[in-house]
């Protein structure tokens, strides 16, 4: 069985016997069902009150090739998907090979002895073989080939980490159950031979109990959370065209928005997917759209549009890497200034973004508030990692969230006035009344409070300065930015989306060192925070950590603009345009070489 | 999406309440003509004020919403149908009309009208046809006949112009009909007849362009020696696309009438049974509790 010749090790945490973290990495080929290990792992820690972020790579071929699924389980907070693994799994010995460098000195690594020549490293990690194929194989009977192993894998992670195996049988029960009575029993099988195989070289090591409070405890991934945040927030319509990471909204809405007397269309292209969502915008409902990358160019224009009629919308943008195709199931955060600037002419809107999974609920309620307060267009940026991971969080509390859908046709008086100067925007939609008999025409033309189409130099100044100054106002009303860690000192980390993660871990990691390190997260990414100016005068060095690339004058695309908000030249940028998340140590190792050029 | 009602009952509407901005055409355009129609067959149909939604893209004819005083919407450039689209299946309540011109609905959004075709969007829409673009100012259109010379064509047109008829056919419309604006007694009833058609329903309406292409359609009118030749209905199989595309075989000048009619199910009336029987497994529930029951198959 075990081919290992290093020493029984057990990795444990000093303080106690149990672990309190654990860094899974399985590689194999994306037809191997990894991702659904990941999965019931991250189900699991979701219902038994651990944490639990993961981390996935997929091939973007239409079938199968290389991929990895790293699930980072935790008794506390879990930040980050995980620096280097404690444990990998590796199917073949491509992942093997591929994978091994990030395994941890001292770390463990099972592998598929059919399928996997050791190769020797001096790093002392645990090798430990396990015929993965022929065991399924064997425990399912006949001619299942290598269906199957997935679950062998997830059984034999169990017993390793001694994770709750009665509840671990009843998730694989509700997933395969639906299917069929063999299809359960062979995954049952499978499960149960894998806890079962004898490993000799390590001790289980058990896992902490986990430490969340609540009983109502979800594990879900980005784009869902997202999805049902629209919902809560009071959306009732949208519009979309299959691209990758976006995809998954528009099947979740498709089947999900009947449901509340609502509607999601799958449009011909993107051009009309905007154009229906500003459509039923006009109607009177809250609407949205989405896409990735190049898709959001393909709807700039309409955007723009909506920017100039003052129509609430709701544009979601699942970021990928890269222009043009790229990285299209990589992660990268190079979109903001595409999402703040990208049309014609000046045409000012919202962006927000969401930091995690769970955050994806209520920034997704936060834009529908937006957008129907203030009469615009409001993008918001996640990004594939976000998209794509699982996380555990509390239940979010409705009573407190939702937001009634409304559908305002009450009859406008004398005063209505379609687009008036001392006041925003607030749309007539058809069916509403006019008790005077003239009925507003909602345009893209430059026009007049009153709608009408008009040249005039002087009235066009003051309709882009009122178009402008009403997300002024939106930014007045944040209230003070929160710092996280040290509110003065040596730096300050501030950074927007899923960056989120590992900057926090990154500034508690400095501060236990010794340093005094604060950290700013941005949701309100458009227009940007008004304090932030005097939040930077508190510390010697500013670094905003960011996933674009630091381009032709050496700042990535929010320093760009905070450099541009506050003229502080302490604002510096460290970018990552790999297709992956930052690293916790990678911004450690960024901002202490900052502090010590000073 | 829930169907709304008016608040109040509809009263007969007069032109002068429907008039809005003078139309900024030029003299003698056949624009005008088509916006008096459209004003006659509201009025005649009593439809009410309110629910009347005038949708447009851009170019000329595409100025339409702000000459008409109801709730109206002036969008971007070939994007009127989807637009149109989400209201129609956002609002069924309301009365949807569409109008735009060659280029607007056969050139940069000739992709919009497959879909809404073969979805069949319940809508009107009116194509007024010019065979040039006008805004800009004489570039050849989409529906240009070869050999037509123009600003951007000096030679004259190189390329084979579309045939609407044909591509509306193919794509499924459920209504075609082809009218002339100088021939207003019939285009008042191809109107009134696509207004009333449950579904995705165009008339291609040739509308004169006295400043860029004068004469273009002098011969399908009679006042001008040529022939306003009508689908003799009797005998033309209606629901045939076979017959539908024979007839649109030769439009120089061609026929003018429906082309094709038929019953389908609309896209709206699909949707709208998908969401009642979507409504049916969550009967008694409020919306929130729809949410918590999902959050709780997420644990």
């Amino acid at each position: 069985m075990s081919q290992s010749t290093a020493p029984a090790q057990v990795p444990t945490d000093s303080s106690s016997s149990a672990l309190r973290n654990a860094v899974i990495r399985l590689a194999g080929d994306s037809q191997d069902g990894i991702q659904s290990i990941g999965a019931f792992l991250g189900q699991l820690a979701g219902s038994t009150a651990q944490e639990v972020m993961t981390y996935m790579t997929i091939p973007s071929t239409i079938s199968g090739g290389p991929s990895i699924f790293q699930v980072h389980l935790g008794s506390g907070d879990v930040l980050h998907p995980g620096d280097e693994a404690d444990t990998l799994v590796a199917f073949y010995q491509h992942s093997y090979e591929n994978h091994l460098k990030t395994v941890k000195d001292g770390g463990i690594c099972f592998y598929d002895s059919d399928q996997v020549e050791e190769v020797k490293e001096e790093r002392g990690i645990i090798h430990i073989g396990v015929p993965f194929t022929s065991a399924t194989i064997e425990a399912i009977g006949g001619t299942t080939k290598s269906r199957g192993k997935n679950i062998f894998v997830l059984g034999l992670l169990c017993a390793v980490y001694q994770l709750d195996r009665l509840r671990m049988s009843e998730i694989i029960a509700g997933k395969f159950g639906k299917k069929s009575e063999d299809v359960l029993r062979n995954a049952m099988l499978a499960f149960d031979a894998g806890y079962a195989w004898p490993v000799h070289d390590i001790e289980h090591m058990p896992m902490a109990p986990g430490e969340n409070e609540g009983d109502k405890r979800l594990s879900t991934d980005g784009n869902t959370m997202l999805s049902l945040g629209l919902i809560a927030g009071g959306v009732r319509f949208g519009a979309g065209y299959p691209i990758t990471p976006w995809t998954t909204i528009m099947e979740f809405l498709r089947s999900e928005l009947p449901k509340y007397n609502g509607m999601f269309i799958q449009c011909e292209d993107e051009l009309a997917a905007v154009s229906l969502a500003i459509g039923a915008s006009f109607s009177g409902h809250l609407a949205i759209t989405g896409s990735s990358g190049p898709g959001l160019s393909l709807k700039s224009e309409a955007i723009g549009y909506a920017c100039m009629a003052e129509m609430p919308l709701i544009v979601v943008n699942i970021q990928r890497g890269g222009p043009s195709t790229g990285l299209p199931t990589s992660v990268e955060q190079s979109d903001l200034l595409q999402a703040i600037y990208g049309s014609h002419g000046d045409a000012p809107r919202v962006v927000i973004a969401p930091k995690n999974v769970e955050d994806c609920f209520y920034t997704a309620i936060e834009a529908c508030r937006i957008a129907k307060e203030y009469s615009t267009p409001v993008l918001i940026l996640s990004d594939q990692a976000i998209a794509t991971r699982l996380e555990a969080f509390q239940e979010p509390d409705l009573s407190k969230h939702w937001r009634e859908p409304t559908l305002d046709l009450s009859e406008r008086g004398a005063d209505f006035k379609p687009y008036p100067l001392d006041k925003i925007t607030k749309h007539s939609p058809p069916g509403a009344r006019s008790s005077e008999g003239k009925y507003p025409v909602v345009t893209g033309l430059e026009h007049d409070e009153w709608g009408h189409p008009s040249g005039n130099p002087e009235n066009h100044e003051k309709m882009t300065a009122k178009r402008r100054n009403k997300l002024l106002k939106l930014a007045e009303s944040y209230g003070p930015t929160k710092i996280h860690g040290e509110d003065s000192g040596s730096l300050l980390f501030i950074g927007w989306g899923s960056t989120y993660g590992p900057i926090k871990e990154a500034t508690d990691r400095m501060n236990s060192e010794g340093r005094k390190v604060g950290s700013v997260h941005l949701r309100h990414v458009h227009p940007l925070p008004i304090d932030l100016d005097e939040i930077f005068d508190r510390y010697d060095h500013v670094l905003v950590p960011e996933m674009n690339d630091s381009g032709m004058y050496g700042y990535g695309q929010l320093a760009t603009l905070l450099r541009a908000q506050t003229c502080n030249a302490k604002i510096q940028s460290t970018n990552k345009v790999q297709g992956i998340s930052f690293r916790v140590l990678e911004l450690v190792t960024a901002a202490e070489k900052l502090i010590s050029n000073k | 999406m829930s169907d709304t009602t008016s608040a109040a009952p509809a009263e007969k509407l007069t032109k002068k309440q429907l008039k809005a901005d003078h139309p900024t055409w030029c003299p003698a355009c056949g624009d005008f003509a088509v916006l008096a129609s459209f004003f006659n067959v509201v009025q005649k149909l009593g439809i009410p004020h309110e629910k009347i939604c005038v949708v447009a893209g851009i170019g000329c004819s595409s100025r339409f919403p702000y000459f008409v005083n109801a709730h109206g919407i002036h969008f971007i450039h070939g994007r009127a149908l989807p637009l149109a689209t989400g209201i129609s299946l956002s609002r069924p309540d309301l009365h949807v009309f569409v109008f735009g011109g060659d280029g607007d609905g056969f050139s940069i959004g000739g992709n919009h009208l497959n879909h809404a075709a073969r979805k069949n969007v319940n809508l009107s829409y009116v194509v007024m046809d010019n065979f040039v673009y006008g805004l800009t100012k004489n570039q050849t259109s989409p529906t240009t006949p070869l050999g037509r010379k123009s600003k951007t064509d000096p030679r004259g047109a190189i390329d084979r112009p579309i045939n609407p008829m044909a591509q509306l056919v193919a794509s499924g419309a459920t209504f075609i009909a082809r009218t002339h604006a100088a021939q207003v007694k019939h285009m008042n009833a191809m109107f009134e007849r696509a207004i009333l058609h449950p579904g995705f329903a165009v008339v291609e309406t040739l509308s004169e362009c006295t400043m860029f292409f004068p004469g273009a359609f002098d011969d399908g009118n009679p006042r001008k020696g040529g022939v306003f030749d009508l689908v003799n209905e009797e005998e033309q199989e209606m629901e045939s696309t076979s017959a539908a595309m024979e007839l649109s075989q030769d439009l120089s000048p061609g026929k003018f009438g429906v082309y094709y009619e038929t019953k389908r199910d609309t896209k709206n009336d699909l949707e709208r049974a998908w969401l009642t029987d979507a409504q049916k497994t969550v009967a008694g529930m409020s919306e929130q509790d729809i949410l918590r029951q999902r959050f709780a198959s997420m644990r």
